[in-house]
């Protein structure tokens, strides 16, 4: 089967800094792969690079044999609100706040081309179920949530599309950790169900290792280690993946 | 440019015209093993060297040692949890030998799916998943209908001794006892062809060492190649073929 999404060559520098030094990697259809690091390893950069948020300044992004960032504005947004998904760390960047939770969701459902006003609602209505909001709340503003009910609200709002790619950017982080867990083990569930490609940015080792098939290890800008996740936690070879692992705490 | 030397090359290297290893369900070529600590000035230490081991559908063989010879490493070198130094691990899945120590991280998820089990000492899991779900994902992975596989996963909990009470519980507050059943039953309900087992019954009492002395016997009717890590010698002489002796590196050189 062939890749979903291919980078290759990717250079980004910020001043002196770089970001982004000669990266490459590639994702299949039902494969989750989680970029870990510290902050400023890149991480988010690379992630924004490749949902084409951010241009690289050498190397390509090629989508289903498409290079992202030659296809214009108007074909990213067209694939943003079709193919892919993009799941922010702070759930007010990746919702309307305006509107109500059931609209948040339905709105992609119409971007996506649903016209008909009773389907669209039991759409939302059925995916409120699905990440766990009481659809007696579907008129309520998202701003009346907590912040692990607005998390579930913008995965809610993107996987109703069923995109075939979602970019999750420290979807877990400033959540409690009870939240996490719950969050954990939906965003798994809908994977497995739905057979998304996730590319997931995160600072928390234990989340990666039970979300995802693969990993990258970011550090300056670099992929230092790459590979099955077990095996990158359990066998780290890059000293700087060896510290990173003896520095979590065991749970 | 060392840094660049850890991305593991990508490649599935299954030479079709590779000698047959025909009968083999499994087998280590050469395989060995050291562990440079980056963080102890580069400290190495040699773990396994030159281990050739190959079990046959339906064999199980028992790893043999003291205490730190390599019995574990070897184990999680066979389920490609570790990387090897050098050699190989040929895995006989879909009809061709794979070799897990460098075959993709996909193809290794394919081989760990259809082919390759194991049951470590301690269960690893999300939080909040039930018990029965645990037990019922890897046959759902491999396509075994929803409501199959969760009637699988039941009757194999209560044949170890785990009432239908804890099937909708996590597991996370059960005793160890109880865990490594629910590890245990999550690592037979598929039937894999090759069974990797790391202490299958240390916590258990009699009658659950029974049960697992019995899925064993089971298994190894169906064809299953066992490899196991038994301390408990009682065990081990019931259902081990042959031993294998895995000597510290030290002892061997």
């Amino acid at each position: 089967m062939s890749a979903l999404l291919t980078a290759e060559g990717l250079h980004l520098h910020f001043g002196k800094v770089a970001a982004l030094d000669d990266v490459a990697l590639e994702i299949h259809p039902g494969e989750v792969v989680a970029i870990v690091g510290e902050s400023g390893s890149g991480k988010t950069t690379l992630l924004r690079v490749l949902a084409g948020m951010m241009a690289p300044q050498a190397g390509q992004v090629l989508y289903a044999g498409e290079d992202v960032h030659a296809m214009g504005e108007a074909a990213r947004r067209r694939l943003m609100r079709s193919d892919w998904g993009f799941v922010h760390q702070n759930p007010r960047d990746g919702l309307r706040l305006r509107v109500s939770a059931g609209g948040n969701v339905g709105e992609r459902l119409m971007a996506a081309g649903a016209r008909h006003y009773g389907d669209i609602r039991a759409e939302a209505t059925e995916w409120l179920k699905r990440v766990e909001i009481d659809p007696a709340r579907i008129d309520d503003m998202p701003l009346q949530f907590s912040g692990g009910m607005q998390q579930r609200l913008q995965i809610a709002r993107t996987l109703v599309t069923r995109p075939k790619l979602v970019f999750m950017d420290e979807p877990t982080g400033g959540l409690d950790v009870s939240v996490q867990a719950r969050l954990l083990d939906l965003i798994r569930a809908l994977v497995a169900e739905l057979g998304l490609a996730v590319l997931i940015v995160t600072h928390d080792i234990a989340a990666a290792r039970l979300l995802a098939h693969r990993m990258l290890v970011m550090r300056r800008g670099q992929v230092v280690e790459q590979g099955l996740t077990d095996r990158v936690l359990d066998d780290p070879q890059h000293p700087y993946t060896q510290l990173l692992v003896s520095s979590v705490l065991a749970a | 440019m060392s840094a660049q030397d850890e991305g593991r090359p990508i490649q599935s290297s299954t030479p079709d015209g590779a000698a047959a290893i025909g009968r083999h369900a499994i087998r280590t070529e050469a395989l060995s093993k050291d562990f440079t600590l980056h963080l102890q000035g580069g400290l190495r230490i040699p773990v396994l060297r030159d281990v050739d081991l190959a079990v046959a559908p339906g064999e199980c063989v028992a790893l043999a040692g003291p205490s730190g010879a390599g019995k574990s490493t070897l184990m999680r070198c066979l389920y490609g949890n570790y990387g090897a130094g050098s050699g190989h691990v040929w895995v006989r899945h879909d009809g061709r030998d794979v070799d897990i120590t460098n075959a993709d991280a996909r193809e290794v998820r394919a081989v760990r799916r259809d082919t390759l089990g194991y049951v470590s000492q301690f269960l690893r899991v999300i939080p909040r998943v039930p018990t029965q779900q645990i037990v019922a994902e890897p046959l759902m992975a491999r396509g075994v209908p929803r409501e199959d596989a969760m009637a699988h996963a039941a009757a194999l909990l209560s044949r170890l001794n785990l009432p239908a009470t804890l099937h909708g519980l996590p597991p996370a507050t059960f005793s160890g006892g109880e865990q490594q059943r629910v590890n245990l039953a999550r690592g037979f309900a598929p039937g894999y062809p090759v069974l990797l087992l790391d202490e299958p019954t240390a916590s258990l009492d009699a009658a659950n060492r029974d049960v697992v002395v019995a899925l064993i016997a089971e298994a190894k009717r169906a064809g299953t190649a066992i490899i196991g890590i038994f301390h408990d010698t009682e065990v081990r002489d019931r259902v081990a073929d042959r031993l294998y002796e895995v000597a510290p590196l030290q002892d061997a050189a």
